[in-house]
């Protein structure tokens, strides 16, 4: 990283879900997966924030559950994010500078 | 020898493009051009529509599935809210008045982009496109039936909420989110995307459907906060669309970025004013408050903004024009607004008050810099005028910015002391501008904004009052006759929260429901 790149802010992605008991699965996996990851609790919601770059597994939220997931029930209990967005049937990340 | 593992199912990307791909075709009875007459006249080249592609990669019948589930859930806690009788439990009463902008400014915008979505669905060449536009066209609906369905059930017991659809068309203050839609919606098709998939979807709906939703939650209104949430999933598909979107207008031809910059100065700036409601919504409108306007512009405008414009930097694309005056507004435009609407309580269909003492602590605690020093001391003395019996009520009509349709009530950059004035004329006629940016959307495209419907200009017309009105007939009331064609229940819709009905009223019923008279120490 170079001078310049140093004193730029680190740009952060972010998720938000309803907080409820099937988003708890998730967002115990996305902080098990994502080292840098802070999670925020206001009523009703739970946002995730994490530097750069933010993913979330299927096998994670599976392990948590042991049930079987599909990432695209995400969507249900999703309330906002930020970041480019790439989903594949195992992984769901968001990032910057795709 | 091992047997070869047949793959029985595609995986999402395959699926996706074995369910997106093929479903456009090259016309032979007509030429494309007339078939597609819109998606080129901007001067936005695209020159291979396949490399669009929808991040989410929903093809329909998982939509069908998921949007299924999302309704079920939402219409099962509506409806326990209605038997419940959840208006009971809201904080106060004041709170209501926040769902009255929600249903008369809000709603009617989730039906605009409804009917922007499904026009530029079928105006756009490309196939990926269009089945994103009608997918989000159709959200939008959903979006103006679940929140008239959520906030139906309040209808019954408050006033102010039964007349939305006239009021949009009519009312002065609403002639702001009309104009802004009416505006994106008279645009060209990739001009529409930047305004509401980009701008107003990824830079600031977060704004409207986060921190106001939270604090619904927090004033215990779970229908609000559950429809809240519901359509802000779907904006969650919205806001990638937009970056998608942007990005692919960016990646096509280096001629799009000037074309592309200029739209996003013009509709983060036309976003931001709009959401100069959202802003009084959030500061005084929530009893219970989560975090301040302030904060949550931090939050989702200039960090989560900021992040989206440094990677937007390697296309040759800036912060939008207006940033800075924008992030500098933070400190003020709640209040400003707010003293706007208690100031012509009078002439709008929804109650407004001072804040009580405690909310007031609150207000400067979060504007440190700006709350006792410019906003508390007017408010103080709206409250000492009210108790002694002259409650204020401006009578006059302000002069409108000509391109935001909102009053001249904002101040100069570096100075919230003086209000900011701007001028332009255009054969020969001067039109008013509030601030620098709404100025330069007018100077380059005059010929729009002169036909601007301006409330105040169209009363003194002579053009908002009922068919048959005499407006030369002795003790002519311009007012009384402004609000009859408007359709605003005098005395029961408008003026102060103070002595209003739906204060009377809830009181009465708080009073009567046995847990909350053992709480209040009440009668029995």
């Amino acid at each position: 990283m170079t001078a310049q790149n140093s004193t730029q802010p680190r740009s952060k992605v972010f998720i938000a879900f309803q907080d409820n008991e099937e988003s708890r699965p998730v967002i115990e996996a996305v902080l098990a997966d994502n080292a840098e990851a802070t999670a925020a609790y206001t009523p009703g919601l739970v946002k995730i924030d994490c530097p750069e770059r933010l993913v979330i597994r299927r096998e994670r939220i599976e392990e948590n559950t042991g049930q079987p997931y599909n990432l695209q029930q995400l969507q249900i209990n999703l309330v906002t994010l930020s970041g480019h967005v790439d989903e594949d049937d195992d992984e769901f990340s968001l990032s910057w500078g795709r | 020898m091992d047997t070869p593992v047949i793959k029985k199912k595609l995986g999402l990307k395959e699926r996706y493009t074995a369910m997106t791909r093929g479903l456009a075709w090259d016309t032979t009875y007509q030429p494309m051009d007339k078939v597609f007459p819109y998606d080129k006249y901007e001067g936005i080249k695209i020159h291979d529509w396949d490399k669009w592609e929808d991040p989410f990669r929903l093809t329909m019948d998982a939509y069908w599935k998921y949007q299924g589930e999302k309704e079920k859930k939402l219409y099962a806690v509506i409806e326990a809210f209605a038997q419940n009788n959840g208006q009971l439990g809201v904080t106060d009463a004041r709170y209501i008045n926040a769902l009255k902008l929600f249903i008369q400014g809000v709603t009617p915008l989730e039906y605009g982009a409804h009917r922007g979505f499904a026009h530029v669905g079928r105006h756009f060449t490309g196939a990926g496109a269009r089945v994103a536009a009608q997918m989000q066209s159709i959200d939008e609906l959903r979006h103006f039936q679940t929140e008239t369905h959520a906030i139906s059930h309040y209808n019954k017991y408050f006033n102010g909420m039964h007349n939305a659809t006239q009021w949009y068309d009519r009312v002065w203050f609403l002639s702001v989110p009309k104009s802004f839609f009416e505006d994106a919606m008279t645009a060209g098709p990739f001009e529409f995307l930047t305004a509401v998939s980009f701008s107003f979807e990824y830079v600031l709906t977060n704004l409207l459907f986060v921190p106001f939703m939270s604090g619904a939650a927090h004033n215990g209104d779970l229908s609000t906060v559950t429809f809240g949430f519901s359509a802000q999933s779907d904006e969650s598909r919205h806001m990638t669309l937009g970056i998608e979107c942007i990005k692919f207008m960016l990646e096509q031809d280096p001629g799009n970025v000037p074309i592309v910059q200029k739209w996003i100065d013009k509709w983060f700036w036309r976003g931001y004013r709009l959401l100069t409601l959202v802003g009084m919504m959030q500061d005084y409108m929530l009893p219970k408050r989560v975090m301040s306007w302030k904060e949550a512009w931090e939050m989702y405008a200039e960090e989560n903004g900021g992040a989206l414009f440094r990677d937007l930097a390697r296309y040759g694309i800036r912060e939008p024009a207006g940033w800075k005056e924008a992030c500098e507004g933070k400190d003020h435009i709640s209040h400003q607004a707010w003293n706007t609407f208690y100031n012509y309580a009078a002439a709008a269909p929804f109650h407004t008050w001072v804040p009580e003492d405690e909310e007031l602590k609150w207000l400067s605690e979060k504007y440190p810099t700006s709350f006792d020093q410019l906003y508390r001391p007017r408010l103080e003395h709206f409250r000492r005028e009210q108790q002694a019996g002259k409650r204020f009520y401006n009578t006059t009509l302000p002069m409108l910015c000509t391109t935001c349709q909102i009053p001249m009530v904002f101040t100069e950059p570096g100075d919230p002391t003086k209000i900011c004035y701007r001028e332009s004329t255009y054969l020969g006629d001067r039109y008013h501008f509030c601030s620098d940016g709404c100025k330069h959307v007018f100077d380059d495209e005059p010929e729009k904004y002169v036909q601007s419907w301006l409330p105040v200009h169209q009363i003194y017309q002579g053009h908002c009052f009922k068919e048959g009105t005499d407006p030369t007939a002795e003790g002519f009331e311009p007012l009384a006759a402004v609000l009859d064609w408007y359709g605003i229940n005098v005395g029961r819709d408008n003026f102060d929260f103070e002595g209003s009905e739906d204060q009377k009223n809830f009181a009465a019923w708080r009073g009567d429901s046995p847990s909350n008279a053992a709480k209040e120490g009440g009668a029995t």
